[in-house]
């Protein structure tokens, strides 16, 4: 089944004329991803290498090629706006890549989003994927296999890293989301627990995080109250000093708060697996899935 | 991004904030100047460093006559100044600000932080001022007032009387305090902070409302729209690797262990750090070369690391989706050409072009550890340390 995208799910690439949304936009083409309009304001009527369609709008992007998802490509300083106006168009589900977007400006965002029917992904993230189906991001898409394991990750590479163990231990991936390494973003990892709880597809769920902010201590509380399926983590950063902004807008140690230990504590207490190393990742989902 | 206390005073001085009258000295003969413009009986000499606890560690001090300022000034400036926030190395203080006495009658808390699990700012005061609000928090939590703001319509004025009557003001001081807090607001808000902390806010005898002390700290993110904040930085507060890294736009912090790493992502980085850690070292590093891991970033990336006395051994981590892990063994092969590498070297290239990437490698008259996946480089680096 997967959850968010697959084989029907059709996308606008807001940015696509850009030095990122066309690469990306290439390689999603590639994957099998329906790319099926373009927005760049001021090159609309254009054809992105005789193959999509750009339009100026999103707005017009819906109208004419019913678009439902949008990934969006756009310098920080306007990616908000990118938001906004895919939202405005009706767009179900936006997935934000940008990074560097000013925590003020997500903050209204995200508020906003709230009474709409939009659902954001990110910003600061690696997109979704959902292996064998439809791809939306920038995740190498050769090291995906199809398969049961969700994984929700607040990072990007790292993401990569899990997958890529997941698939050698002959397992596989349902659906991969990347919620994003910022303070505030569209989709926590309990919106998307709650996704994968309902999907049939998924088996177990990988939860990769990281320090600052206290997202995976409130989704263990959560997995322990309502989710049921076996769940493995890794929490990057026992070693990250406090105060300091890790790479990550969001990975950062404040008032004591937020750290590594304190978060695989909590997992940990709510019956989680907790992999210490991030090499034991792929052993650890396989040690699990592989009994039952 | 962080700034002086004297800064955020400019600051918020131009939001109307009440703050007390004060300047910057980079010098004993500036300092006394600025007490002289002051006038008044009473002078505090404060260090500006970036980090809090002054007071304890002695970097705060008061002054009644202009000698006096003066002779303060030649011990602090240039001093070490220690504080349980500074660690042991201390910082050297190169700046003071020279600021009116207050008429102190009540010390209270007052800050604005990100509530991250709401999404919402939220106003923290509380009648303990000059404690650490993490202590309070801990020890007091009932003393603590919160306020969260929505975003979409702001601070409203009802919720800066409920802070100003909950914190026990009355008469003038209900006024002064409500003004205080909505300009504190306006300020956070305009200039994208991501922390503002005024301890101790002080009530004087004829209920004035003002900061006595002010930390704010900035959304790295929106820097760019805010050049004149962007001028406020003090480099000689940060790290010289850490700035150098910056010009070549490397992310890059310095640690304290001896394993030197460079790997592409923030979350991976951070991740390789640990794999050190559970290796029995500590990282002396964090850098992420992001998705740029060409020659050029490669080379900075290792004169950078090695440039780290304390560095015994370097692990490089790639993950290549669009980076191509045979440019990036390219790269490395060719800054070891022109960086001397001392140090043992464990370097793992995953994802697109590994094999070609490994070859590269094994094929160069260089000495260094090749390993695949992430378990084996966790392993060889356990070898190369022991």
């Amino acid at each position: 089944m997967s959850i968010l995208v697959d084989k029907t799910s059709r996308i606008v690439v807001q940015g696509i004329t850009g030095k990122e949304g066309s690469f990306h936009t290439m390689q999603m083409l590639e994957y099998g991803t329906r790319v099926v309009a373009g927005v760049t304001p001021g090159k609309g009527g254009q054809k992105f290498e005789n193959k999509v369609p750009i339009f100026n709008t999103v707005k017009e992007a819906v109208q004419k090629t019913k678009a439902n998802v949008s990934i969006i490509f756009v310098p920080p300083a306007f990616a908000a706006d990118a938001i906004y106006e895919a939202a405005d168009a009706g767009i179900a589900t936006v997935v934000c890549i940008s990074e560097g977007i000013p925590a003020m400006d997500m903050l209204k965002v995200y508020h906003y989003l709230k009474n709409t029917r939009t659902r954001l992904i990110g910003p600061n993230c690696p997109g979704i994927i959902s292996p064998g189906k439809c791809k939306v991001g920038i995740m190498p898409g050769f090291i995906h296999r199809e398969g049961k394991v969700g994984i929700i990750s607040r990072s990007g590479t790292l993401t990569y890293e899990a997958v890529d163990q997941i698939s050698r231990v002959g397992l596989g991936q349902s659906t991969c989301i990347g919620i994003g390494g910022d303070p505030v973003i569209g989709t926590r990892f309990i919106d998307a627990l709650e996704l994968f709880k309902n999907d049939k597809e998924t088996r177990a769920v990988v939860l990769i995080g990281e320090i600052g902010g206290t997202a995976e201590e409130e989704a263990a509380q959560w997995i322990k109250k309502y989710f049921k399926k076996p769940v493995v983590a890794f929490i990057a950063g026992q070693t990250a000093p406090p105060g300091r902004r890790m790479g990550h807008a969001g990975a950062i140690i404040s008032g004591g708060k937020g750290t590594a230990a304190e978060k695989m504590k909590a997992l940990k207490r709510a019956g989680i697996h907790v992999c210490k190393s991030p090499a034991d990742i792929g052993k650890t989902v396989a040690g699990i899935l592989k009994k039952s | 991004m962080n700034i002086h206390e004297y800064q955020a005073k400019e600051i918020l001085r131009t939001y109307q904030v009440d703050v007390p009258r004060g300047k910057v000295a980079f010098t004993p003969e500036e300092a006394e100047w600025n007490a002289r413009e002051l006038g008044g009986q009473v002078f505090v000499v404060k260090t500006q460093i970036h980090a809090g606890g002054r007071g304890k560690g002695g970097g705060v001090k008061i002054a009644r006559t202009l000698p006096e300022v003066k002779s303060f000034a030649s011990q602090m400036l240039g001093m070490k100044l220690v504080t349980h926030q500074t660690g042991p190395q201390g910082k050297m203080v190169q700046r003071l600000l020279i600021e009116e006495g207050i008429d102190i009658l009540k010390e209270l808390y007052l800050g604005i932080v990100l509530d991250r699990s709401v999404s919402k700012l939220v106003f923290m005061a509380s009648t303990e001022g000059g404690m650490e609000i993490e202590k309070v928090a801990a020890e007091k939590p009932q003393a603590i007032i919160k306020e969260y703001v929505d975003p979409q319509v702001g601070m409203q004025t009802f919720q800066a009387r409920k802070i100003a009557f909950g914190l026990g003001l009355s008469g003038d001081q209900i006024k002064n305090a409500v003004n205080f807090i909505l300009s504190l607001y306006q300020a956070f808000v305009e200039t994208d902070a991501s922390l503002a902390e005024i301890n101790p806010l002080v009530i004087t005898r004829d209920g004035r409302v003002l900061a006595l002390d002010a930390k704010m700290n900035f959304d790295d993110s929106a820097l760019f729209r805010h050049p004149d904040i962007l001028e406020m930085r003090d480099l000689h507060e940060e790290d010289p690797l850490e700035i150098e890294a910056s010009k070549f736009k490397l992310n890059y912090i310095k640690l304290d262990g001896d394993v030197g790493c460079m790997v592409n992502g923030a979350g991976l980085a951070m991740a390789t750090m640990d794999i050190i850690k559970l290796a029995g070292s500590m990282p002396a590093n964090f850098l992420d070369v992001g998705g740029g891991a060409n020659v050029e970033t490669v080379k900075n990336g290792f004169k950078i690391i090695l440039s780290d006395a304390n560095v015994k051994a370097v692990l490089i981590n790639i993950f290549g989706g669009i980076v191509r892990c045979d440019r990036v063994a390219q790269g490395i092969i060719e800054a070891a050409q022109s960086v001397k590498i001392h140090v043992p070297m464990v370097i793992r290239l995953a994802g697109t072009n590994a094999k070609e990437a490994a070859d590269l490698l094994r094929q160069s008259k260089m000495h260094f550890e090749v390993a695949e996946t992430l378990q084996e480089a966790a392993k060889k680096v356990v070898q190369i340390l022991h």
